[in-house]
């Protein structure tokens, strides 16, 4: 097995799963398999190619980062995961599906079944209570209310807010809001928690709460990938990927990450 | 989205944005309101023309031979040519009722306009009635004070008269006025007895009138010798009024030598044929009482079409949310939707009962009655409604195409 940094593809499972034939569909192992992905801007005249020929697989359970420098393309990358976006070129198979040839309303159901988000900024409804924020996703799968309460209600209790669940944002803090947008991710039973910079508006400590919250959710089975710019919070995951121009530049386990980080080899990641 | 978490959506929105609402809503609830309002009136006059105004002008199963009609609606050309048409006269009575069956009521009546004046009183022009026949009994009058005029009277030409009770406190102010003496028309009149209240119309007061029998000296004032100006038929209870009235065509037709070619030159008027002519000018207002309103109602629309675009631009960011977590197009429309339905509606509703305070306002104030109608209810609710959802379209058509990525971004 070579894990040298030429080869980004550094697992060789992951790359027969992104090698097999294109458009037929990868394993049920795989979660998330892109082959070949391609997505281009223009932007006043100028093209701009955020993403140019993406190849990932990911399996369930694991715990991935997307790292790397702005402009790297990984918001993109994390659009086109979180089926926000579909890619010019390329396969996107999401538990299964392939998703890069669906429309707008079967990318909609997607990320109400597949998807849970957990964005920087929370994202959380201003004007709601905390249970109705989290019951959100459930009113769009349209389950009914009685159940609805029951499953927010039980997912807010599963990141320690069972006691606030008629707080609106406002008077909640940042590492609580952020809990109940995990919250809010979860309570759809998604196949992915998909994480945007999550602790980029928090203090030092209350990231560390929400990577515990992480951590734990990836030791109970949970597939978590996370984008982040930070090392030490890509360094939570058990794998992480680096982007660059547009391209996976690595692709390494969480000990031969650190190992880099080390040796200082990573300075184009962390900026 | 269940329906019932878009309206739970829709009006918590408005609860929290309650003057925000308001304005928005100000356009849709003046529309209505005045919907309402003039509905109820149109409504109530109309109820007030069918119970009372046609029973007591026109009353009842009765037919009006006359020379024109008063309620039509006639060009410049066919009214000067009815000004041409021969009067009717008093001896045309007696034939035109003996055609009809037994048990036949009739009254010849001439009336205009005279100077009456008293002892007490300065003499002024009040309307003088020279009748004939059965005039009380088809008037369904009584006294309240006295008595009527009798038909030895009548046949007598007794000077006396029944006057309105207005007449009677006016002319005779604290005062009985039974035996005192009227001057109608300079004619030195007996007041016999005080009609009950006729009560009014639109205001107008129906008691100023004297009734005096038509032998009596006045009628060379009111009218020209032989004319009169109405003769009423009461038909007795199962009698039909369309052969009556084809009866009394015949025999009026005869009389004046009519042609087969040659159209009436006289009128025949029921207590149909003034509805009817109600009916003309009601649906006339109806039709200026929704149109008006309706002015209200589209700037209403422009007003929440406006505020929409707005709301969509202030929460894009949640659009955004939304659609991250799974809602779909039509989600984010319907959304949108029903929130500008759930405001208008709720506009709607504080215009009906505003519209309704208004018409009792108005009735209370002023003499037009005012009934409302309950279709008005639900044609404002619909039109409420509907006003939202239409200019709801635009705006909740745009949401619903927001890009998830932007809206996401947006502030």
């Amino acid at each position: 097995m070579q894990t040298t940094e030429d080869m980004p593809m550094s697992f060789t499972a992951e790359r027969e799963a992104v090698t097999q034939r294109a458009g037929s569909a990868p394993d049920k192992d795989w979660v998330i398999v892109t082959r070949g992905i391609k997505r281009e801007y223009d932007m006043g005249g100028e093209i701009v190619r955020a993403l140019r020929g993406v190849d990932v697989a990911i399996r369930r359970n694991e715990y991935v980062a997307i790292m790397g420098p702005s402009g790297s393309g990984k918001s993109t990358l994390m659009n086109l995961i979180g089926c926000l976006d579909t890619p010019d070129a390329g396969e996107y198979w999401l538990s299964g599906n392939l998703v890069s040839s669906m429309a707008d309303d079967e990318l909609a159901r997607v990320r109400n079944r597949e998807i849970g988000f957990v964005f920087q900024t929370f994202n959380l409804l201003p004007r709601a209570t905390a249970l109705h924020n989290v019951e959100l996703p459930l009113v769009y799968a349209g389950v009914p209310s009685d159940e609805r309460r029951k499953r927010a209600i039980a997912a807010l209790e599963r990141v320690q807010l069972g006691d606030r669940i008629t707080h609106r944002p406002n008077e909640l803090s940042g590492g609580q809001r952020q809990r109940v947008a995990i919250a809010r991710a979860l309570v759809n039973n998604p196949a992915i928690l998909l994480a945007d910079e999550p602790t980029g508006n928090l203090d030092s400590s209350t990231s560390e709460e929400i990577m515990r919250v992480f951590e734990e959710l990836a030791t109970t089975g949970q597939t978590v990938i996370m984008v982040t710019h930070e090392p030490d919070i890509a360094a939570h995951a058990r794998r992480v990927i680096v982007l660059r121009d547009g391209m996976i530049e690595s692709d390494d386990r969480r000990e031969r990450f650190a190992e880099k980080m080390q040796v200082g080899g990573l300075a184009s990641a962390h900026k | 989205m269940p329906f019932i978490d878009a309206i739970r959506l829709a009006l918590s929105q408005i609860r929290v944005q309650k003057l925000k609402s308001f304005f928005t809503l100000l356009g849709v609830v003046i529309g209505v309101m005045f919907l309402i309002a003039v509905v109820s009136i149109v409504e109530g006059m109309s109820s007030y023309m069918e119970h009372d105004f046609v029973g007591k002008l026109v009353g009842v199963n009765t037919i009006s031979l006359k020379r024109n009609g008063d309620f039509q609606d006639v060009s410049e050309e066919e009214w000067r040519a009815m000004q041409r048409r021969p009067r009717v006269l008093i001896t045309d009575v007696e034939p035109v009722v003996s055609a009809l069956p037994p048990g036949t009521l009739w009254s010849a009546e001439g009336y205009d306009n005279v100077p009456m004046s008293s002892r007490w009183a300065k003499p002024s022009n009040l309307e003088a009635w020279a009748v004939d026949g059965d005039y009380f009994q088809i008037r369904e009058m009584k006294v309240s004070k006295g008595r009527l005029i009798t038909s030895q009277e009548m046949a007598l030409g007794t000077p006396v008269v029944v006057v309105g009770e207005e007449i009677a406190e006016r002319y005779f102010p604290d005062l009985d006025p039974i035996g005192r003496e009227l001057k109608v028309a300079g004619l030195p009149y007996t007041v016999i007895g005080v009609a009950e209240s006729q009560g009014s119309i639109f205001g107008l007061s129906l008691d100023r009138f004297a009734i005096a029998p038509y032998r009596s000296p006045l009628r060379h004032v009111v009218n020209r010798p032989q004319v009169i100006d109405a003769l009423k038929i009461k038909l007795p209870g199962d009698g039909d009024m369309i052969e009556a009235q084809e009866t009394i065509r015949q025999v009026m037709r005869g009389r004046r030598g009519l042609r087969a070619s040659q159209p009436d030159n006289f009128a025949l008027e029921t207590s149909e044929s003034a509805l009817k002519f109600w009916n003309d000018i009601k649906s006339k207002l109806v039709i200026a009482g929704v149109i008006l309103p309706a002015i209200g109602l589209v700037v209403g629309a422009i007003v929440i079409m406006n505020i929409m675009l707005v709301a969509v631009a202030e929460r894009t960011r949640e659009i955004g949310i939304r659609k991250a977590l799974g809602a779909r197009r039509r989600d984010i429309m319907s959304q949108f939707l029903v929130e500008a339905a759930t405001l208008s509606t709720v506009g709607a509703a504080i215009g009906i009962v505003m519209g309704i305070l208004l018409a009792q306002f108005i009735s209370a104030v002023s003499p037009l009655p005012a009934s409302v109608a309950p279709w008005s209810i639900v044609a404002g609710v619909i039109v409420g409604a509907g006003v939202g959802i239409i200019s709801g379209i635009y705006p909740a058509s745009r949401a619903s195409r927001l890009d998830p990525i932007m809206a996401l971004r947006s502030e």
